[in-house]
């Protein structure tokens, strides 16, 4: 086996067992990267020079024994919206083209914890505000199954750097289906935690109340692994919660007798391509069969998700996003007459029409008389959809569903129109609207060849069933394999 | 017949609140400081940060709040208010606008038209800007973040009052209310304690309140009461004339003596106000707020009561003492030591208000230690020092609270009561000034004065002036 396909977790044990440097796993990701980044451009920052450096130290440390895990010397990459101590910090927008943060975000220190090599910056949607990464101001992110199609998004760069065999894992972001949705698309394993599990500090916020840090990976056992690493009780974020039930590799065990797994039939009505309705079906079926107790259910205030969503998120992205005002850092106007001109010049010349659609929307909902109709309302809805899910987890142990109604679209098709291209995340935002944890993991191919994904969505701080279904099926399907380059 | 005025007053009274650390990072709040050295991540706005709630600030509101007989909102949460200027480095400012941690209470004021109450609609917490520096020479401005996120209170009063002199006590009886919390220092001069004036006039018997206008920059009690009197002013004579009053934001100067306007209701803005996502609702239980209510103070009119009842000292003495909470436990704690009440208090209306008023300080700037304070009194209760010496060590005392003994010590201050020595030197003053002696002889009493004097000089101030009289009048 080629070390680039190989897991995180198998590289870490080959490491620990000195069969591999880790400057040979870096220099063979490095090669990868340049085999393969002209056609896919995952990156917007690759780090070279630092991840070789990277290399030797993490090498000491695990020849002197202090570093023993199995992350231990693994090179990661890190989507470009969160911080990294003197690695430019993009979100993949002109307005912040030159900015270097002064501090590492919590999930990437506790990487580094853990021995991570880093090995640059993913590329994304300008601010995670995309479903394809093709709103990037740094070009688009190309599918590695077929260059042809997006990557989905907005953690498209990681997940085709995972895919492409650019990284052993990344990090990615998932505000309404981020990390999920690209992953789908990619055919790979991709977990949005509980909201409060992984610390925010450092993340650059798109929607507060809905973001999280999460893993992009090869496989549920890597999955598993990262999460251990990357969770952790931050006094720096107000909403990040205790620890607990945070052993997640415990549960990598193929068993599923027993697990009650509910499938919403909203999940499969109009719009779902055929050919994903049957994978995720047939995937359920596998899990039946190895003793889940498998039924439908009607899951409600579906349909209402997208425009709850889509308030709650670009109300507090019009806010969070204020402070990139060309003043303190990033990009500033050349030619301006006094503050408003450099304000609105700036902002106009550094943000991208996406990233303006929302902020208008944002600002709009939270204008004084239309702020309880929209905003107050949208939040009724996220609580009202909340309770539909704590009633569906009375009954079942993990929801089964599909992630996206399609695989991969072709390059430049949802960006005319970006209604159906809010329509595509309405599978995973509402997992987001309820803070619950989410996976998805590829279930199978359409005609076409492109990844289908299966997503199973669990009850708060219930990760570890999810994994633990997620491994079992992953048993059942078999390697599912990466694209040939 | 001239129609009759009745001003209406509320008051928007911001805070800033004693805690050593800002309001949602770790960074110092003390004043002063080389720009941009009190900041980090969080106080700076930098992306990826996020606020956490310094506890003290809450406990500082609630206790505000308890004092002030307001409702406790026991479920409260922090706002977000948007608007772009670069002292605000996020661009929004974190506030309390749905659910403020306090509301509805009301304090007693006294003026010379009797007590009344003045009602508090809301008392919130939110963060202070950073401070804006324009830099006339270069043509730039620069800011400076120390400020930034320093914990405010901001305290919203009914339109209760109707004159400056009601205004001005409402003010005293929130400064000392807080002062004696420990909450804040409340200083208009240096900004501690920032006043907006919300005034209206209406004809006397109406109804309907007038049209307001808010006044701003404020920064004393006697500029209050100008910007008081000049707006009232101000809106009669419009009304009179028949034009009506704007809604508007005026801002005052106080050495013109007056008012011009900064920006209208029409252009007010839409701050966007909403609940602050990276910030969890702060639930308050009842433990803590029993916790807060155990640790509210003796206030100033339980002090004088008891002061009047426990302490042989004046009214008058009382009055000023309590009326600085740090002047009082200064008081208190060195007559806990052993000093005579009536004696430390004529240290502190004496001395320490003249050198109060001669360096133009605040009570609470006092410096010296009660320790050291019973000390000195304690040397002149056994004549080790005569009153000139204690009145010059004192003043070194009030400038750096220094140990009197040992000074007294080390500098050889010590009243001589070596009687061979004084006799020996009294001998030499009546030698070396026959006139004066003659004088005295001859009826002047004056003249033993300058024999006293001279005495006094040639001991070198140490000698006890009641001796030296004794022993001179002894020789002739």
């Amino acid at each position: 086996m080629k070390m680039i396909d190989m897991t995180a977790a198998e590289l870490g044990a080959a490491i620990q067992k000195k069969e591999v440097t880790v400057k040979e796993a870096v220099e063979a990701v490095l090669d990868q990267i340049k085999k393969s980044e002209d056609t896919y451009h995952c990156y917007v920052t690759i780090d070279e020079e630092g991840a070789l450096r990277q290399a030797q130290e993490v090498q000491k440390r695990i020849d002197a024994g202090e570093l023993k895990g199995p992350l231990a010397g693994v090179p990661v990459a890190i989507k470009d919206n969160l911080c990294t101590e003197g690695m430019l910090t993009t979100c993949s927008s002109k307005i912040l083209y030159n900015f270097v943060p002064t501090f590492s975000a919590e999930a990437v220190l506790n990487l580094q914890k853990a021995g991570a090599v880093i090995l640059g910056k993913t590329n994304m949607d300008e601010f995670a505000m995309g479903s394809t990464t093709e709103t990037s101001a740094f070009g688009v992110t190309r599918n590695p199954w077929n260059p042809e199609h997006v990557p989905g998004g907005s953690s498209g760069g990681s997940a085709a750097a995972v895919a492409a065999g650019e990284c052993f894992y990344a990090l990615g972001s998932d505000t309404g289906g981020s990390i999920r949705q690209p992953a789908s698309f990619c055919g790979v394993v991709g977990l949005k935690p509980t909201y409060g599990r992984v610390s925010r500090y450092g993340l650059i916020a798109y929607g507060s109340s809905l973001d999280q840090i999460g893993p992009l990976s090869r496989d549920v056992r890597d999955c598993a692994m990262i999460l251990e690493a990357i969770v952790s009780h931050d006094p720096k974020d107000s909403t990040s919660v205790p620890c607990q039930d945070s052993d997640f590799t415990s549960a990598l065990v193929e068993d599923v007798k027993g697990m009650r797994i509910g499938i919403p039939r909203d999940y499969f009505g109009e719009g779902i391509d055929p050919e994903v309705k049957a994978a995720v079906l047939k995937a359920a079926d596998a899990l039946k069969e190895k003793g889940a107790l498998v039924e439908e259910f009607d899951l409600s205030l579906v349909e209402y998700a997208i425009p709850a969503y889509y308030t709650i998120a670009a109300a507090e992205a019009s806010s969070n996003l204020e402070r990139f005002d060309g003043i303190k850092y990033g990009y500033r106007t050349e030619e301006y007459e006094g503050l408003h001109s450099m304000y609105k010049k700036s902002r106009s010349e550094g943000f991208g029409p996406e990233v303006k659609r929302r902020i208008m929307l944002g600002s709009f909902v939270l204008s004084s008389g239309y702020y309880d109709a929209y905003y107050l309302k949208a939040l009724r809805v996220k609580a009202l959809i909340k309770k539909a899910f704590d009633q569906a987890f009375a009954k079942y142990d993990v929801i089964l569903g599909p992630v996206a109604p399609t695989t991969a679209p072709r390059l430049g098709e949802s960006l005319d129109d970006p209604i159906k291209m809010y329509l595509g995340d309405i599978y995973t935002i509402s997992v987001n609207l309820a803070g619950l944890p989410g996976l998805s993991m590829p279930c199978g191919r359409d005609a076409k060849g492109l990844p289908i994904g299966l997503q199973l969505i669990g009850d708060c701080f219930q990760e570890k069933k999810l994994i633990q279904t997620a491994y079992t099926y992953e048993k059942i399907r078999g390697a599912f394999g990466r694209p040939e380059a | 017949m001239a129609k009759q005025y009745e001003t209406v007053i509320g008051l928007e009274v911001h805070v800033e609140l004693a805690t050593r650390t800002k309001i949602f990072c770790g960074c110092s709040t003390a004043f002063g400081g080389e720009p941009n050295t009190h900041t980090c991540p969080v106080c700076t706005g930098m992306p990826g940060s996020l606020p956490v709630l310094n506890k003290q600030v809450l406990e500082y509101a609630v206790a505000v709040g308890l004092a002030t007989g307001c409702t406790i909102t026991r479920n409260c949460k922090f706002d977000r208010k948007n608007y772009f200027y670069p002292d605000n480095p996020q661009n929004y400012q974190i506030s309390q606008l749905y659910l403020p941690i306090c509301r509805d209470g009301k304090v007693e004021i006294e003026t010379e038209a009797g007590r009344k109450f003045v009602g508090i609609h809301e008392i919130h917490m939110e963060e202070d800007a950073g401070k804006l520096i324009h830099d006339e020479w270069e043509d730039c401005s620069l800011v400076d973040y120390n400020r930034s996120g320093v914990p405010l209170i901001e305290i919203v009063s009914e339109p209760d009052m109707r004159n400056s002199q009601e205004v001005i006590a409402y003010l005293e009886k929130l400064r000392m209310t807080i002062q004696y919390l420990g909450a804040s220092d409340c200083k208009l001069q240096e900004g501690s304690m920032r006043a907006d004036v919300n005034l209206s006039v209406r004809e006397v018997g109406a109804e309907e309140f007038g049209t307001r206008t808010e006044m701003k920059n404020l920064n004393s009690f006697k500029a209050i009461a100008r910007a008081i009197e000049g707006e009232r002013e101000r809106q009669i004579d419009l009304l009179e004339s028949g034009e009506k009053v704007v809604q508007e934001t005026r801002r005052w100067d106080d050495n013109l003596g007056e008012s011009y306007a900064m920006r209208s209701k029409e252009d007010a803005q839409d701050y966007r106000y909403f609940p602050d996502p990276d910030l969890v609702p702060v639930v308050l239980d009842d433990d803590f707020l029993a916790q807060i209510r155990a640790k509210q103070p003796e206030f100033r009119e339980e002090k004088m009561l008891r002061y009047k009842q426990e302490f042989e000292i004046p009214d008058y003495d009382i009055d000023i003492i309590t009326g600085s909470k740090h002047m009082a436990d200064l008081f208190e704690a060195t007559v806990v030591l052993g000093s005579q009440p009536k004696k430390v208090s004529n240290w502190l209306m004496g001395e320490t208000l003249r050198l109060l008023k001669e360096k133009d300080m605040d009570p609470e700037d006092i410096c010296f230690s009660p320790e050291n304070l019973a000390k000195l009194i304690a040397l002149t209760d056994g004549k080790v020092i005569n009153n000139s010496v204690a009145k010059e060590v004192f003043e070194l005392m009030f400038e750096k609270d220094m140990d009197p003994e040992k000074y007294v010590d080390e500098k050889g201050l010590k009243t001589v009561n070596d009687e061979g020595a004084l006799r020996k030197t009294v001998e030499e003053v009546i030698a070396a000034n026959p006139q004066s002696v003659a004088d005295y002889r001859n009826g002047k009493e004056k003249a033993i004065g300058f024999l006293v004097g001279q005495t006094m000089k040639a001991m070198k101030g140490k000698a006890d002036p009641g001796m030296v009289n004794q022993v001179l009048r002894e020789f002739l």
